[in-house]
């Protein structure tokens, strides 16, 4: 009794959103892998448990490959998505941290991109990478032809091979400034005596960031790694209003979107958990990290 | 973290509010009770041309069915996507509404198998259209002998609609017939400077121009039987119009998979190219934008066969007001019904009994030809295919238009029909 007292008024405040989550997301998480070790392939409903058949066929038996391939453009978005956001957004806020005049100015302007939805740029980028070369160049291709600068003319996403790198470029433009403000805040939340410190000890500059600053910044790194990657592997709007859903440009957000619109939900839903799986092999090693870290402190 | 008492009373006022909300809000909907009057016609037709044509139906509707009400159960947006959504839930959930739309033909399958639309055979007869729609139409739309759906208009896939002045800039005096003569006028725009003579744009414009190849190399029969599984995918004609198309792929725009049908449609208008395939509303689209400039034939080698899809309405298992829901697809079929959607949504109507004097100039010669000509289902536009055919053929024509594989498109083809053939 006076156990419940102790631990019963905190559930009772938990239990609401305890309630939600456990319909709304763990429990649909279970109502997905159901259907997707059913054969329910048409609006005609399941007709039996067919084991993880679907998920065998979309790795060995899909058309064309058309999942495998799916996983491969994903995988170079996510990579080029990481690598252009996190470089980036560490240079400016290196370069912030340097001290120049009118920090705020431009923390604002490299952040302001965050703000826009990633449809309304899509379509603007759209227009960007129009993938005409020449004389009828538009966007980009466009200011390219008429700096004389030809050579830089390129087919961006409707390359085949290396579409979903181009494809990036406004993800990277977009989260860049988010990057930055993690790190930013990430080199103010030093001590200053750290510097002092080193300055003390004689360390050169590049010293003094190389085995004193950059460090101390890996929770930072880390956590704007987990953000990006798991917003990568989800992506979808950028590339419906880029692109439109097509074999090019497709990941498996759009082939879960596809096979739903075409009714087949046994393979929509397994896409989805492989997806899911997916996150979650980026999510969980770092909420394990953290939960650590947390105990420690 | 520290909380007062207050706030966390607050925090839990707030959620149990939601919660309660959340469950209050499930219990109203679109019915209508049993015994009511009311007809709720589920579309996605919410603006522009069809729109117009909607309300044309609904005005014949409130003569022909005096003491029924329309209820207007359009959901707009993503070309029907959201409203296909929207319905598949509704279906599942015993909740149809008392009509639905939908392409006319194989798109259907899934919605008959799945026992969610009522046979409409006998019906057929009482309002007499198995003598008013052609005979091709009603094979098309008979799956074992019975009818599911009452199509409200029909377009033509297989048209090429041009700009005149570059085709006679080019010195070009007469429609091509067949493949080797249209290539051959290719050529001759080419040769004029223009690049990419041939307007395409991304996959489902891709298949819709393949399909009219393969209506050439197959004939019609063939064509037909492709989507039946009396036409084997993998046989040497099929690799004759790959072939074919491969080679009218080289005529077109670079930038094709960019591209929708309007941006496509715009090169034309804007001479930077001579031909487009597509659907009969380019004809709508164009005289909408005050281009006058064009011309249309039927894709060479075609012959007669009018390539058709249409939007029908059907019967759903369950519907609260059926009485109310056959008078709406009698008014559908009738012959002042067709005219007044038709004449505004700029398609033709499924019977062949309608006054041509009505339509536009383009809309007459597609009525003649409606009578007389062989039909044939289009895959790209769900009369000849379920959509999950349809899915995976827009994807193999997409991974073409990159790679240029003709054994691999063949391969994917062949795969997809065996998966969704009478499924």
């Amino acid at each position: 009794m006076r156990r419940l007292r102790h631990w019963g008024p905190g559930l009772l405040l938990l239990s609401p959103s305890l309630i939600l989550l456990a319909v709304f997301v763990y429990g649909l998480i279970a109502w997905t892998t159901k259907v997707s070790l059913s054969d329910e392939h048409n609006a005609r409903g399941s007709k039996g448990f067919v084991g993880i058949d679907n998920y065998k066929n979309l790795f060995t038996n899909d058309i064309q490959d058309r999942f495998t391939h799916s996983l491969k453009n994903l995988l170079i978005f996510t990579l080029v998505f990481l690598v252009g956001a996190m470089l980036l957004g560490l240079l400016w806020a290196f370069l912030l941290e340097r001290g120049v005049r009118g920090e705020g100015f431009f923390r604002t302007v490299y952040l302001f991109p965050m703000a826009v939805s990633f449809i309304a740029s899509g379509v603007v980028w759209r227009w960007l990478m129009n993938p005409l070369k020449g004389d009828g160049a538009g966007g980009l291709n466009a200011v390219f032809g008429s700096l004389h600068l030809d050579f830089l003319q390129s087919t961006w996403w409707t390359n085949p091979d290396w579409g979903m790198a181009s494809m990036a470029m406004p993800a990277v433009w977009q989260l860049s400034g988010y990057v930055m403000a993690l790190f930013l805040a990430g080199f103010r939340g030093i001590p200053q005596e750290l510097r002092e410190a080193a300055a003390m000890d004689g360390a050169s500059t590049y010293r003094l960031y190389r085995n004193v600053i950059f460090p101390q910044l890996t929770p930072v790194a880390l956590s704007a790694l987990i953000i990006l990657g798991h917003m990568s592997m989800k992506m979808f709007d950028l590339i419906m209003s880029v692109s439109g859903p097509q074999w090019l440009t497709e990941v498996p957000a759009i082939y879960v979107w596809q096979t739903l619109l075409t009714s087949d939900y046994a393979k929509s839903a397994a896409i989805s958990i492989v997806l899911l799986l997916l996150v979650a092999v980026v999510i969980v090693p770092y909420l394990i990290y953290t939960n650590r870290a947390e105990k420690n402190t | 973290m520290r909380f007062t008492r207050r706030a966390a009373i607050a925090v839990v006022g707030v959620a149990a509010l939601l919660t309660a909300s959340a469950c209050g809000s499930s219990d109203d909907g679109g019915d209508g009770g049993s015994g009511s009057k009311k007809v709720e016609v589920f579309t996605w037709w919410a603006d522009g041309g069809e729109k117009a044509g909607l309300d044309g139906l609904v005005a014949q509707f409130g003569k022909d069915c005096a003491g029924q009400e329309f209820v207007n159960g359009a959901v707009a947006g993503g070309a029907g996507a959201n409203a296909k959504q929207v319905l598949a839930s509704r279906l599942q959930q015993k909740d149809p509404p008392d009509t639905f739309q939908a392409h006319a033909g194989a798109e259907l399958g899934d919605y008959i198998n799945a026992g969610q639309v009522e046979d409409l055979s006998a019906d057929y007869d009482t309002w007499g259209l198995k003598t008013a729609f052609p005979q091709g139409l009603i094979q098309n739309l008979t799956v074992d002998g019975k009818i599911y759906s009452v199509p409200a208009n029909i377009h033509r896939a297989n048209v090429v609609w041009t700009n005149k002045k570059v085709v006679a800039d080019a010195g070009i005096t007469s429609d091509p017939t067949d493949l080797a003569s249209f290539i051959a006028d290719l050529d001759k725009v080419k040769a004029k400077g223009i690049a990419a003579p041939l307007a395409i744009g991304k996959d489902w414009t891709q298949l819709m121009l393949f399909e009219s190849v393969l209506i050439t190399d197959l004939g019609a029969d063939k064509f037909t039987g492709l989507w039946n599984g009396k036409t084997d995918w993998n046989s040497a004609e099929v690799t004759k119009g790959i072939n074919d198309f491969k080679t009218l792929l080289t005529y077109t725009n670079k930038d094709r998979d960019a591209l929708d049908w309007t941006d496509a449609e715009k090169l034309v208008m804007d001479g930077k190219a001579a031909y487009q395939l597509m659907g009969d509303w380019e004809a709508a689209d164009l005289d909408a934008k005050k281009f006058a400039d064009y011309a249309w034939f039927t894709f060479p080698g075609n012959g007669t066969t009018f390539q058709w899809l249409a939007d029908s309405f059907v019967l759903p298992t369950g519907a609260k007001n059926a009485e109310g829901t056959k008078c709406w697809l009698k008014t559908v079929g009738s012959a002042d019904g067709q005219k007044a959607f038709n004449t505004k949504k700029g398609s033709i109507p499924a019977r062949t009994d309608a006054v041509p004097a009505d339509y536009p100039k383009y809309q007459q010669a597609a009525m003649a030809d409606w009578k007389s000509a062989t039909q044939v289902p289009s895959c790209a536009h769900g009369s000849a295919c379920t959509q999950g055919w349809q899915g995976a053929a827009n994807s193999a024509l997409g991974a073409f238009s990159s790679n240029q594989d003709v054994a691999g498109l063949q391969k994917a083809l062949a795969a997809a029909a065996s998966q969704f053939v009478k499924k």
